[in-house]
């Protein structure tokens, strides 16, 4: 076992592929940035709104003004640098703590393709993404390789099959399989849509695709890992990310979805493609196929840098599981909801109307949630626990700060969960100053009264 | 087999490249094996413009030019009876006023009609100071809260204590001819601002509304459904209940009631404007029992599919019992100023409350309307 082991981490392919996925990935993280950018959302989400929602221990993250711009353009760069693999690791390292820093500012904006985009950089700091074709290797000989380990590029391959593999397991659960929810709700609202929209109105079409979507999403890391299904599984690829690009708003994710998915194909693409690459900047690739391979050796910084691997998978392992220690169903209560691949799963609105109540006089008053939040975070603070009870306690401080003592601040919520009408979701009577948000469970969160069953 | 492939993805590319960002398209259209899973919200726009918005505004603006009217009748022979017919015409405009005030989208929202037509409190220090000046400029925002029905209101219920003392007032004098110029320029502005809405919808808006039947986040029925909701929290709700019971605020104040200088109005104000509300939910068109293709008739077609339950009866359950509710109470200025804290008339906000969650969570949920549009990207 140990001896296979050492075998696999021995084991040498072309670098090509992972050359690839580091140049088509920096061009999407330019323009993921330059889409931001322009689409105004650095004024509209992070500059605008008057109070942010932190994550939990990470309450120092806040927009930084007009620096805050300097973050993005800081971004832009080192995704160039990715890109052209200019001093690589320094320019991955930065890109990722920008970008994480960026997504960290205001949870509001969660989306996991951002949580995606984040793990990635992370483990892309580890992997000799620069060692073939790129400005690093080029420039210095010494660190320019044509072949690399196998295991390097095998790790991006876990973690896309991880997040394929996560989010269909996700969808094991009765609302999505035996309710075509909420795929039911969303796809009627499409009818508009030239050719398809009439299709999208039958009910049996909600089924097939939430089926289709789950034994998609299942089946497609084994379909692009054996060769035989390979091009099946990338034209399924481009089928379904195309195919949610024109059903949903989903930005720049079906892109980077598809172009990553690349990486499971042979070295003779992506030689052809850095063939192509290189006749249009005018590189000439000949001087990457040096034959050297590049060999780990058992310093400590490389059995380090295996231990953070292991680390970080187990982790990716693990972690969406971690709902399983909460009571309660965890699409009502989202305690381990977010960082685990829940993709779509959910039509979940809600509404929560905030009392200011002064204890010793019993005067009340409401709070006119548009005096402090956007639209959009109101919209995600009203059926999140967490944005609830943080929200809350900027209330408190607010008031307080406004001269108001001994206030206690309750709420009115209701939430509406995959076509199931509004129920009341948090217990009226409990002052939301006196609870702190931690990762115990929330008593305060009524109980949902339907079931979901499944994962 | 790769061809195969190459033509999946050309395929899907085409239907993309027309789809991305569309909006209009087509209309929702009917099925043909006969079951309407499916809801046509180009026929609900027809029926909202051509039955109801559209007949609404005639309507008011009738009223209004009867307003004109009666003051012209007034100006010319100033007696008791003129002015009590005056007060009439501004009551039945004023109570016209609340079957169109919830249709803020288009003309009506790009000129801010609501807020022009009927800001309260009105400011009667600036009032005074402008009729004793005599130059004013009433397009002015800083002048919304001097102009209006509730200007009006204080020029013809809140400067005397009875009729004969106010024909007296304004029979001779600077100060007489002066107040007349105002509510002249006040019935003005507000025939002109109608004029123009009306005329917008006659004209090219009505098309440019019926047509984006489409289900984007800026198509006519997800935008208006939105202003519809904002209606009924900020100005039916809040604006005329929940601001004078001191909800936002936590006191009570009487005074920022809709109707100030007669306050019996203020509670069928409201009934008119939760009844325009219920009405246009239903579909129901303009003075007439027939109804249309409405929100309820979609949450209907929706629940065929979802079997879910019924949403629209919820809906006009609690709208019927936030209207029993209301009509049980006094004059609202009465209840708030008697009652400290006015527990019967906080107990009926809450029933009109109730409807809130109803429409903005279950509705808009069951439609897959986004509430106020985002711009941003989803999973």
């Amino acid at each position: 076992m140990v001896l296979n082991l050492n075998k696999y981490l021995q084991k040498k392919v072309e670098a090509a592929p992972l050359a690839v996925f580091r140049i088509f990935f920096g061009i999407m993280m330019l323009g993921s940035i330059v889409r931001f950018w322009a689409n105004g959302w650095i004024e509209t989400l992070y500059l605008n709104p008057k109070f942010h929602f932190s994550y939990y221990g990470f309450e120092w993250v806040k927009p930084l003004g007009s620096i805050t711009y300097i973050i993005f353009i800081i971004c832009g760069l080192a995704s160039i640098g990715v890109a052209i693999g200019y001093k690589y690791r320094f320019s991955i390292l930065i890109f990722f703590l920008s970008f994480t820093y960026i997504e960290l500012m205001d949870k509001t904006t969660y989306l996991n393709h951002y949580y995606f985009i984040s793990a990635l950089s992370f483990l892309m700091f580890f992997l000799p993404a620069n060692a073939y074709f790129s400005w690093d290797a080029k420039k210095n000989y010494k660190v320019a390789f044509q072949r690399i380990p196998k295991w390097t590029i095998d790790c991006v391959k876990l973690m896309l099959g991880v997040v394929y593999f996560y989010a269909g397991v996700a969808k094991l659960n009765s609302d999505w399989l035996f309710k075509a929810m909420p795929l039911k709700i969303w796809l009627p609202s499409k009818f508009d849509i030239p050719f398809i929209g009439d299709l999208l109105t039958k009910e049996w079409v909600h089924y097939v695709l939430s089926w289709g979507g789950t034994i998609y999403d299942l089946m497609i890391p084994f379909l692009l890992l054996w060769s035989r299904t390979r091009y099946l599984g990338f034209a399924l690829v481009v089928f379904f990310h195309v195919l949610t690009r024109i059903l949903f708003p989903i930005g720049m994710f079906p892109y980077i979805m598809i172009v990553s998915a690349l990486i499971f194909f042979d070295d003779r693409l992506h030689h052809k493609i850095l063939r192509i690459i290189s006749n249009i900047i005018k590189v000439n690739k000949k001087i990457f196929d040096n034959g050297k391979a590049l060999v780990y050796g058992k310093n400590l910084v490389n059995q380090l840098n295996y231990g953070v691997l292991i680390l970080f998978f187990a982790i990716q392992l693990l972690f969406p599981w971690r709902y399983l220690l909460y009571p309660g169903e965890l699409f009502w209560t989202e305690e381990g909801y977010r960082f685990s691949w829940r993709v779509m799963l959910m039509e979940k609105s809600g509404y929560a109307q905030f009392k200011i109540v002064n204890k010793e006089t019993g005067k009340w008053f409401y709070v006119d949630n548009s005096d402090f939040l956007t639209p959009f975070q109101e919209k995600q603070m009203s059926f999140q626990p967490d944005f609830i009870v943080e929200y809350a306690h900027y209330l408190k401080q607010h008031f307080e700060k406004d001269g108001h003592q001994n206030i206690g601040i309750y709420v009115e919520c209701y939430v509406a969960l995959n076509g199931r009408l509004s129920q009341p979701y948090i217990d009226p009577n409990i002052d939301l100053g006196q609870e702190k948000d931690s990762f115990k469970h929330k008593t305060w969160i009524l109980p949902f009264k339907d079931e979901i069953k499944g994962i | 087999m790769k061809k195969y492939w190459y033509l999946t993805i050309a395929i899907f590319l085409v239907i993309w490249a027309c789809s991305s960002d569309g909006s209009g398209g087509d209309t929702g259209g009917t099925d043909d094996d006969g079951v309407p899973v499916t809801f046509d919200r180009g026929a609900m726009l027809v029926n909202w413009a051509d039955n109801i918005i559209i007949p609404s505004y005639k309507a008011f603006q009738s009223e209004l030019s009867n307003l004109n009217a009666a003051f012209e009748t007034f100006s010319a022979d100033k007696t008791v009876a003129n002015l009590e017919a005056l007060r009439t015409a501004w009551v039945n405009a004023y109570t016209a006023w609340q079957t169109v005030s919830m249709f803020e989208i288009g003309p009506a929202e790009s000129v801010g009609y609501r807020l022009n037509v009927n800001t309260y409190p009105t400011d009667i220090e600036v009032i005074e100071s402008n009729i004793s000046s005599g130059t004013y400029d009433l397009s002015l925002p800083s002048n919304r809260d001097t102009k209006g029905f509730p200007a009006l209101d204080y020029l013809l219920n809140g400067l005397e204590e009875n009729d004969t003392d106010l024909v007296a007032r304004w029979s001779s004098g600077t100060e007489a001819e002066n107040t007349l110029d105002y509510i002249a320029a006040l019935l003005t502005d507000m025939i002109t601002l109608t004029d123009g809405v009306v005329s917008e919808w006659e004209g090219t808006y009505r098309n440019t509304f019926v047509e984006n039947d489409g289900s984007s986040a800026t198509a006519s029925v997800d935008r208006y459904v939105n202003d519809y909701i904002f209606y009924f929290e900020k100005f039916l709700r809040a604006g005329k209940m929940g601001i004078p019971l001191g909800a936002f605020s936590g006191d009570q104040t009487p005074n920022t009631v809709e109707v100030l200088y007669k306050p019996e109005l203020s509670k069928s104000m409201f009934l008119e404007g939760l009844t325009a509300v219920q009405d246009f939910f239903n579909g129901k068109h303009f003075d007439s029992t027939t109804t249309g293709e409405s929100l309820a008739s979609y949450l209907n077609a929706l629940n065929t599919v979802k079997e879910g339950e019924d949403l629209s009866k919820r809906i006009n359950d609690q709208m019927d019992s936030a209207r029993d509710a209301v009509t049980g109470l006094g004059d609202f200025k009465t209840e708030i100023e008697t009652n400290n804290p006015a527990v019967d008339m906080f107990r009926a906000y809450d029933e009109v409350q109730k409807v809130v969650p109803l429409l903005k969570v279950d509705m808009v949920s069951a439609m897959s309307i986004s509430i106020d549009f985002v711009d941003a990207d989803g999973d």
